[in-house]
């Protein structure tokens, strides 16, 4: 197999083709995404165990975030998915001005997402919600806290701020992969023949997504709006 | 690539824009008193989102059957998971307390 541009087309000695190394890496990366499944999945059990408990104050303390801005995220979110996507089809497709073009694209939109958050963070500091270092919710607020119970309360905010800080970490990580992607693509190290880095990239910025797509029913939808 | 097949620009762009509609749904959803069902209806909807992003994104529709495993092993743990502390806390009280020792009788010898 020659690619005309580009040459380079790396199987490691202990595979035989290259279709057998990048279904080896694919399937690593899978089961890698399993273990982190593992990982969101105890805050994902602790929290729906103390949503069961505690349901009055998690939905009260869930009103208090800004549906808009969460909705706005997850959009935002989907689009940089769609966009990863996306740059795995122009790396497929030797395309290589897309794929630089697509990765940045991608980094946009993530970072992004980070800003919101980081204003949505930035509200509950305005809004004394922090659990442990400020939280002393005031009127409004306080009102709309109180019939649920303050200390379970600070325990959604405990959730909210250990979830979407979890995600958030992802995020960044995912950011720094991006950055060396887009370095390597504008390197043209990637082809036709040639593209799992691309791929095993994707699978964990899709992997991020739909961890934030679980997230802002759980934490942004509890009991409505109504 | 036999192992990957490409695919096609418009199954991205129709997946995208499902997946959008879903938000804009999710989030109207919210805002209508549905009961118990307004959360059925926000993880129904997320979980067709995940599946989107899954079958098409992470190209789980034209991976080999090992991926397959892998992807439903994690599923399956995660609900192991769920599953047990639930079982735990949800049956609790269900079989009363032994009374304390100090408060039956002592016992008797022969």
């Amino acid at each position: 197999m020659s690619e005309a541009h580009s040459g380079r087309i790396h199987i490691a000695h202990q595979f035989e083709s290259s279709d057998q190394q990048h279904e080896a890496g694919t399937l690593g990366i899978w089961i890698f995404l399993a273990t982190e499944v593992m990982f969101f999945g105890g805050l994902f059990t602790g929290y729906a165990l103390d949503r069961w408990l505690y349901y009055p104050a998690f939905a009260a303390a869930s009103r208090i975030l800004d549906i808009r801005l969460g909705a706005i995220n997850t959009a935002v979110l989907l689009t940089s998915s769609f966009t990863m996507a996306l740059s795995v089809r122009a790396a497929q497709t030797a395309k290589r001005g897309a794929l630089a073009l697509l990765l940045i694209l991608t980094m946009l939109l993530g970072a992004v997402f980070l800003g919101i958050k980081g204003f949505e963070y930035y509200q509950k500091f305005v809004e004394h919600v922090v659990p442990s270092l400020d939280f002393a919710p005031q009127g409004e607020v306080l009102a709309r806290l109180a019939p649920g119970g303050l200390g379970h309360a600070q325990l959604f905010f405990c959730f909210y701020f250990f979830m979407t800080g979890l995600h958030a970490l992802h995020m960044i990580v995912g950011l720094g992969l991006l950055f060396v992607l887009l370095l390597r693509a504008l390197g043209s190290e990637f082809n036709a023949g040639y593209y799992a880095p691309v791929e095993v990239t994707g699978l964990y910025w899709h992997f991020v997504d739909i961890i934030w797509i679980f997230l802002f029913p759980l934490l942004y939808l509890i009991g409505g709006r109504f | 690539m036999a192992a990957q097949p490409i695919v096609p620009f418009r199954t991205y762009v129709l997946v995208f824009v499902a997946l959008l509609v879903l938000v804009a749904l999710t989030t109207g959803a919210a805002f209508i008193d549905l009961g118990p069902f307004n959360t059925v209806v926000a993880l129904g909807i997320a979980f067709i989102k995940m599946m989107l992003v899954l079958l098409f994104f992470m190209h789980l529709l034209h991976s080999n059957k090992l991926t397959h495993v892998t992807a439903v092993a994690a599923a399956f743990w995660l609900l192991l998971l769920i599953g047990l502390v639930f079982a735990d806390y949800t049956s609790r009280g269900w079989i009363p307390d032994p009374a304390p020792w100090s408060s039956s009788a002592p016992p008797t010898h022969p």
